[in-house]
């Protein structure tokens, strides 16, 4: 179906959230954040990304409404382009061109056609606030050259520059100083506070900065935690600060609300402070949103905010501090102990998560479905403070246990280790403690698996520790007087010569347990947990361990720290063959015999895949990453693809996936970014055409009825206005592209004519039949419509949602209409 | 090191005590070599302050070496500050404190205690205010109002309002008449005439125009208003009224209308002062929380001409209430139950950045409230109301330099001498040879002869006095105990000869024609044959005793004296200004010595100028002419003639190169100005032999503790 493109490695969802400031829509329906290369734009109220601005070719670094037209938006990107957009549609109107990197990106209302934006030019910490002249033109793609410097020397972050009173001043913090350049006057002052050389005032250090929208006043955010308000800041001597303090440690972010009655602080207390009139005593607060706060935003009209947390989360609060939305992406805030892991239900990707939490990750929407908090303890945000971390977990049964082990280790002697053991609920549709193994063994865990054999008849889970042994546990009845149980106990301890036991790993059938013992592999029979046999290859010892799938079980892979892959054939217990191989992931697809190895070398990281029957490679991707790539999965397809190309059939019916050092999640495909984009988020646009609620159809009806017993002579009843497609395009349509007047009117005095009323009345049950045949294959049906509607962009295509959109409506209204409203006659 | 002796510790008799965790030293002696590199930077406790000797002295004697009592039983409390005024003319500050003490400082001369008046049991003040012509009143519980004669520092007159007692008073913007808010609820007015006040006019609680005058010439009053009190009011030209209540609010009122314009909500606790600047741009309330915040009136945008009320910065000086506060040009004055009189500079207003720009904190009287008798090693330590004698501890034991040495024997208390009346104790002086107990209140001269037969002590108190002894300003004893010198507050010096048990009056010198100016300070020369004394303003005047008459005047200096003594052999007259001016001048020569020319050709090291407490004491080595022993309330000095002045290039402190360095280079880094830090607060210090000093401390953690307690206050991270 696809005609094969060249495999590239794309960036696939889970980019930061919180890198900027998120800005509101002028009618706060709408919130716009960047993420990578990307503009998203969500709905404050539902929560769904309703578009995906794509165009720049990096990581988009400012966005602004463009303050002369609120339907509009500036973006800036490291590719050195201001893009204007109209978010409303998702279309890209500008493309200005300035040539450097663009780090910020400021807008005022009053140089109608500059905006600000922040580059560094000579060296590289160097950081200018310019003002880019836009120029006017019909053209999509401009140049914009003329720059003319505004500041010098400031901080990179925007969190370190606020435009006040209108854009009559600037503001700009760094270090020890705050410099406010007065636009008219053309003029800098410099207010310098007492800098680290005292030992009471060694955290002045300015951290953000915000102006007063009303007055001249502007709020400085302070390392040690305090807000200071300066004032009277035209004047160099009588200048003076009121200080605010409710924060202990270094203040994140400020804004002040629309009006500027209030201030909002945040920091790492993860405690939004709302400061009324700025006074010290009157202040508000909304504790426990989880994470740092990293950014603030007011929404123009002033009745929202929102915090950008470092959790990857953005919170749109009302102006009563409710939270009211989150929206969450993939946590990347710390380091992933427990690597990959797909759930095998709900295919989400599994991964350490907040604090203490396993995050459940759809890949396919990108968006944090589910978090299990695994250590159920509060969590303390301060430095220095050893946590407990989730450091492994594991997926057993086809999804119905997962084995998590926590440790916190705050001397060499004091290693406190536990194992969980979670069981899905079905009824609940989430996993519930089943069993708690404090100290499971003597030192860190190396390893869990547990064995996924269909047949085999207890579940079974095996952990291999630094102590040198491993342990098997497995499910038995823990039933009492009270209550029929179940719980997990242990059943076999195995060692080898007091090696420590790095990796375990069950074999397909779940007959077989490999263990490695630093360099030697050891082969249990599972069912009587005898060694059967034992490979030594004396070339390190061994860091990934797996045994073949399918028609290759018979092999067993290790790779060790020397670099060296080998593979064993079990039958004949010998070497089959061996690479020289720097493996650093390692991971057989369950789909299929292919196994994934990413190596390491000092240019980068190669991807190989093979099959384990065979020395030479399927395929090889050079430089997926100049990273190291620290953990990989194979994701199976809902959809098998059918690449028919031999080299990348291995991409069929899995997809790999992979997290670089940096913690950016990474996949293969073929196809352009723009394709990606799921077709579930063009249909929310008619969300604008709300509420239809039940009392919306209540109403409704009632009215109708109304208007049938009144005035049955009057024949006329007007069709709902959704209903009819001329319209709703009319509507729907940007005003810049639809046709001109005179041709419409004709078209939407037709469209208001009685006479397509039967026959639109004769459609709707033959829609419903095919929309419930739909519905018995729509997994497959869906994505095959996604792929059309996005190859081909026809006119067509909005009707098409429309008319579908209808469909749903009225299924909805049937479903009403059966519903028996004769009590509300009698109101 | 052997730890060192309680002191014979008198119970404090108060039960905070246990907050004092600490180990109180009350007296301990050193040793104290001459030596000062030998202990550098070591952090015992008890290390020893040391003396460099000049090199060729000290090679004759051999190391020199003192003895220091480190006396800290000398239970002084000042007591909290009630109100301040601040006067714009004279740029000097009034401050009242609990026990009717008012003082007055001069800001322009280093902010010198330049006067007080004594305090007086039922003269609580409520209310100071500066009139016309640097008036100054003062209004009280006792329902009188107080005019001081600043001149011949005593009270002119006392007036009742005929209102019960007066809590509140205030002038009119030209500083012509007087209102009072009196208990009963009625507001007085007064005019002020050029010798008295005559009152004017009743305005009574119901009538609704005299609330509103009440309001008008910035009256404070107690308002009770739903529980809430109304602590403080202050009335604005442009008819804003701001009040400080008892909820933590200041708040903002529009007096045309009545209406609430603005409310800051700045402490939990009481707001219980403020004051406004003159130019109306700002103001500053106290709290009881001891903070001190500061409002200012800045435009809302810098092309409008609309303002608002912005509070700014918080100052945290003080720990306990802060009863009032001032507002003077360029800085901020508070003062409160925690007896410190703070100075905070606005930043914005001081034009330099010199250290007139420093914060001022004033806590101890600049006047010595302590003499010592050297022969019998006693100490009179002077409170409000009574007087306490103190033999000093003693020791047979040696050290190295830096010990601290065992006490063979314990400080005594010898005496508990308590005075009759509500009148505080002026001056009090002990005689050298320790027979003789002199003291004055403001209306009374009381004369004491002590008798030693062996532990036990007689007093005998002469009476007779005669009757133009009524109040003393200043006593002294000549060295061999024979005259006794008063300077009354007549501005005349009284001159007696005292005789076992009795006394003669010899002579009083009468002011000079036309001046009323008291003299506060005294000295004497040793062989007695030289008195100086010194008011306020004018010269050190210097009498010849032997032929009881004007000897000379040294000529005036812009900056008050704050302490007076004259060298033994020589008979030159030190003189120290407020400035830290040191002045020598030679009594027979009748001019000031070549040093003291040189000094003020080279001028003094600024870090020297920027000392902010003035010199308290002088004294002279016997032994070491060329040697003159100072001290103020955080160093002591001794500045050797003999050596050259520093420039302000080299070190002032700790100018002394380590032992190892060559003598040449210690002679040439050496300079004229030894000094100490060792012992603060520093009440006192003095020699009582070659070998032996006695330092007296008061610790301000000890006065904290006989505080009341302060408002609790969380504290975050405890």
């Amino acid at each position: 179906m696809v005609e094969e493109e060249s495999l590239r490695v794309v960036r696939c969802g889970g980019s930061e959230l919180n890198f900027r400031r998120a800005v509101f829509s002028a009618d706060s329906k709408y919130i716009f954040c960047v993420s990578g290369d990307f503009v998203k734009v969500y709905s404050t109220a539902t929560e769904e990304c309703v578009h995906i601005l794509h165009g720049h070719r990096n990581l988009v670094t400012g966005i602004q409404l463009n303050p002369n037209n609120h339907l509009q938006l500036y973006s800036c990107s490291f590719d050195g382009t201001i893009k204007l957009w109209d978010y409303v549609d998702g279309i890209l109107i500008k493309t200005f061109t300035v040539g450097c990197k663009l780090h910020a990106l400021f807008t005022v209302s009053r140089p109608e056609d500059s905006v600000f934006v922040i580059i560094n030019k000579e060296k590289p910490d160097i950081f200018q606030l310019v003002s880019v002249k836009l120029p006017k033109s019909s053209s999509q793609e401009l140049e914009a050259k003329e720059l003319s410097i505004v500041l010098d020397y400031i901080n990179q972050s925007p969190k370190c520059i606020a435009f006040g009173n209108e854009g009559e001043y600037v503001a700009a913090v760094r270090d020890f100083y705050l410099s406010v350049y007065f636009f008219k006057k053309k003029t800098t002052s410099r207010f310098t506070l007492s800098s680290s050389r005292n030992k009471k005032h060694s955290k002045n250090n300015f951290t953000c900065v915000a102006c007063h929208p009303k007055e001249d006043c502007i709020a400085s955010g302070h390392m040690d935690g305090k807000i200071r308000l300066w004032r009277n800041f035209n004047d160099d001597k009588k200048y003076t600060y009121t200080c605010l303090h409710w924060h202990h440690d270094m203040v994140m972010d400020l804004a002040f609300s629309v009006t500027g009655n209030s201030l909002l602080s945040g920091g790492r207390e993860s405690v939004l402070v709302e400061w009324r009139d700025a006074a010290e005593k009157n202040k508000e607060f909304l504790p426990r949103l989880g994470a740092t706060i990293e950014h603030i935003s007011v929404s123009p009209a002033g009745d929202l905010f929102c915090t950008s947390h470092s959790d990857n989360k953005i919170i749109v609060i009302q102006r009563n501090l409710e939270a009211s939305a989150v929206i969450q992406g993939l946590v990347k805030d710390r380091s992933i102990f427990t690597g990959l892991m797909v759930d095998p239900r709900t295919k989400a990707l599994v991964l350490n998560g907040k604090p203490g939490h396993l995050q459940f990750y759809s890949l396919q929407s990108d968006k944090q479905l589910y978090n299990l908090d695994i250590i159920q303890q509060e969590y303390i945000n301060d430095y220095g403070l050893i946590q407990i971390e989730l450091t492994k977990a594991a997926f057993g049964c086809f999804g119905n246990w997962l084995a998590t082990v926590e440790q916190r280790q705050e001397k060499e002697a004091e290693l406190e280790l536990q194992m969980k053991l979670w069981l899905f609920s079905k009824k609940t549709q989430g996993f519930i403690l089943n069993t708690k193994i404090n100290m499971p063994h003597e030192d860190h865990i190396t390893a869990l698996c547990f064995c996924n054999a269909e047949k085999s008849e207890q579940p079974t889970l095996v952990t291999a520790s630094k102590d040198g042994h491993f342990k098997v546990w497995i499910l038995t009845d823990d039933s009492d007087i009270y209550k029929k149980a179940v719980g997990w106990t242990c059943d076999f301890v195995g060692s080898y010569h007091k090696y420590q036991a790095t990796n375990c790993c069950f074999s397909e059938d779940g007959s077989l347990l490999a263990v490695s013992f630093e360099e030697i592999v050891t082969i249990w029979d599972s069912a009587t947990w005898e060694l059967r046999c034992t490979f030594c290859q004396r070339a390190g010892k061994i860091r990934h361990l797996c045994f073949g799938r399918l028609t290759c079980s018979k092999y067993l892979l290790g790779a060790t720290e020397n670099g060296i892959l080998c593979c064993w054939n079990l039958l004949s217990c010998a070497l089959e063959w061996s690479a020289k191989l720097n493996v650093r992931v390692m991971e057989p697809d369950p789909n299929s015999e292919n196994i994934a190895a990413v190596s390491q070398s000092s240019v980068g990281s190669d991807l190989f895949i093979f099959k384990p029957s065979e020395p030479r490679p399927l395929y090889i991707q050079k430089n997926i990453s100049r990273e190291e790539v620290q953990w990989g999965v194979f994701v199976p397809r809902d959809v098998p693809e059918s690449f028919t190309s031999e080299a990348y059939q291995w991409l069929n019916r899995s997809q790999f996936y992979f997290l670089t050092k940096s913690q950016s999640l990474l996949t293969f495909s073929t196809k352009s970014p723009e394709e990606k984009l799921t077709p579930t988020s063009k249909q929310l646009l008619a969300e604008e055409s709300l509420p239809t609620t039940p009392f919306y159809f209540i109403l409704g009806k009632h009215r109708q009825q109304f208007l049938n017993e009144t005035s049955k002579n009057e024949l006329v009843q007007l069709p709902l206005t959704e209903n009819i497609p001329a319209i709703n395009e009319l509507l729907h349509t940007p005003a810049h592209v639809l046709p001109p007047a005179s041709f419409l009117c004709s078209m939407f005095v037709n469209s208001l004519l009685l006479s397509r009323e039967t026959e639109s009345a004769k459609e709707i049950p033959e829609d419903i039949d095919m929309e419930e045949e739909k519905e018995s294959d729509d997994s497959d049906e869906e994505n095959d419509f996604s792929e059309k509607v996005q190859d081909t962009n026809d006119p067509d295509l909005g009707e098409d949602i429309i008319h579908q959109l209808s469909k749903a409506e009225e299924k909805e209204l049937r479903k009403f209409r059966k519903v028996d409203y004769s009590w509300m006659a009698s109101l | 090191m052997a730890a060192a002796e309680r002191g014979a510790a008198r119970p404090t008799g108060d039960n905070r005590t246990s907050r004092r965790r600490r180990r109180r030293r009350e007296h301990c002696l050193r040793t104290s070599g001459l030596e000062p590199g030998a202990l550098p930077g070591q952090s015992m406790r008890a290390r020893a302050h040391v003396w460099p000797g000049r090199r060729e002295a000290g090679a004759a004697r051999g190391m020199g070496e003192f003895k220091v009592h480190r006396v800290r039983f000398f239970n002084y409390v000042p007591s909290g500050i009630r109100c301040v005024a601040y006067n714009n003319q004279s740029n000097r500050l009034a401050v009242s404190r609990t026990d009717g003490t008012v003082e007055i400082y001069n800001l322009s001369a280093n902010y010198f205690q330049e006067k007080f008046f004594p305090g007086h049991e039922s003269r609580a003040t409520e209310a100071l205010c500066w009139a016309a012509g640097q008036r100054l009143f003062s209004a009280g519980l006792n329902g009188e109002i107080i005019e001081y004669d600043l001149q011949a520092l005593n009270i002119k007159y006392a007036v009742d309002a005929f209102g019960g007692p007066i809590w509140s008073m205030t002038t009119n913007p030209s500083g012509s008449q007087l209102l009072v808010g009196c208990e009963d609820g009625s507001v007085k007015l007064f005019q002020i005439t050029p010798d008295k006040i005559q009152f004017e006019r009743n305005f009574d609680r119901q009538k609704r125009s005299t609330i509103h005058k009440m309001i008008v010439d910035r009256q404070y009053m107690g308002v009770s208003k739903r529980k809430c009190i109304v602590w403080a009011v202050a009335f604005l030209s442009d008819g804003t009224v701001i009040s400080a209540d008892s909820a933590g609010k200041v708040q903002f009122w529009d007096s045309a209308t009545g209406t609430l314009v603005k409310s800051h909500l700045i402490t939990n606790a009481d707001v219980q002062s403020i004051a406004v600047a003159d130019q109306e741009d700002s103001f500053v309330v106290g709290t009881a929380e001891g903070t001190v915040f500061h409002f200012q009136l800045v435009p809302v945008t810098s092309n409008s001409n609309e303002k608002q009320w912005v509070r700014t910065k918080p100052f945290q000086h003080h720990t306990h209430d802060v009863r009032a506060v001032a507002h003077s040009p360029t800085a901020l004055i508070s003062g409160g139950t925690d007896t410190h009189l703070v100075i905070r500079p606005l930043m914005e207003k001081v034009e330099v950045k010199n250290y007139d720009a420093a914060l001022r904190k004033i806590t101890f009287p600049h006047r010595r409230l302590i003499s010592c008798s050297k022969k019998r090693q006693l100490l009179l330590f002077q409170f409000a109301h009574h007087l306490e004698l103190w033999r000093l501890g003693s020791t047979v034991a040696t050290g190295k330099n830096g010990d601290t040495l065992p006490l063979s024997k314990n400080a005594d208390h010898l005496l508990h001498l308590k005075t009759k009346g509500p009148e505080n104790i002026i001056c009090s002086s002990i005689s050298p040879c320790g027979s003789w107990i002199a003291y004055s209140t403001a209306s009374r001269f009381f004369l004491c002869r002590l008798n030693y037969e062996h532990d036990n002590i007689s007093l005998k108190r002469v009476s007779k006095m005669p009757a133009f002894l009524r109040s003393a300003l200043q006593i002294l004893f000549s060295e061999d105990s024979t005259k006794l010198f008063v300077a009354s507050n007549q501005g005349s010096l009284h001159v007696m000869q005292l005789v076992e048990g009795s006394f003669k009056h010899l002579h009083a010198f009468q002011p000079l024609s036309g001046t009323v100016e008291a003299m506060c300070l005294l000295a004497v020369s040793p062989d007695g044959n030289w008195l100086a004394a010194s008011g306020t303003s004018a010269g050190v005047h210097v009498y010849n005793v032997k032929q009881l008459k004007l000897h000379c005047t040294v000529p005036a200096y812009n900056f008050p004296v704050t302490a007076l003594a004259i060298a033994p052999s020589t008979n030159n007259l030190v003189i120290a200004h407020s400035d830290q001016q040191v002045f020598e001048y030679s009594i027979p020569d009748k001019q000031y010595t070549e040093w003291s020319r040189a000094v003020q050709k080279q001028g003094f090291h600024h870090l020297w100028l920027q000392r902010d407490t003035p010199i308290t004491h002088i004294s002279f080595h016997p032994k070491r002419p060329m040697h003159i022993l100072l001290h103020d309330a955080y160093m002591f000095c001794i500045i050797d003639k003999s050596l050259p002045l520093p420039s302000d290039k080299t070190l002032l402190y700790n100018p002394l190169p380590p032992m190892n360095e060559s003598d040449v280079v210690r002679r040439r880094t050496a300079h004229a100005f030894k000094i100490s830090k060792i012992y603060k607060p520093l009440l006192f210090l003095d020699l009582l032999d070659e070998r032996t000093l006695v330092a007296v401390e008061r610790p301000l953690d000890d006065i904290i503790a006989q505080l009341p307690p302060p408002i609790k206050k969380k504290k975050f991270g405890t």
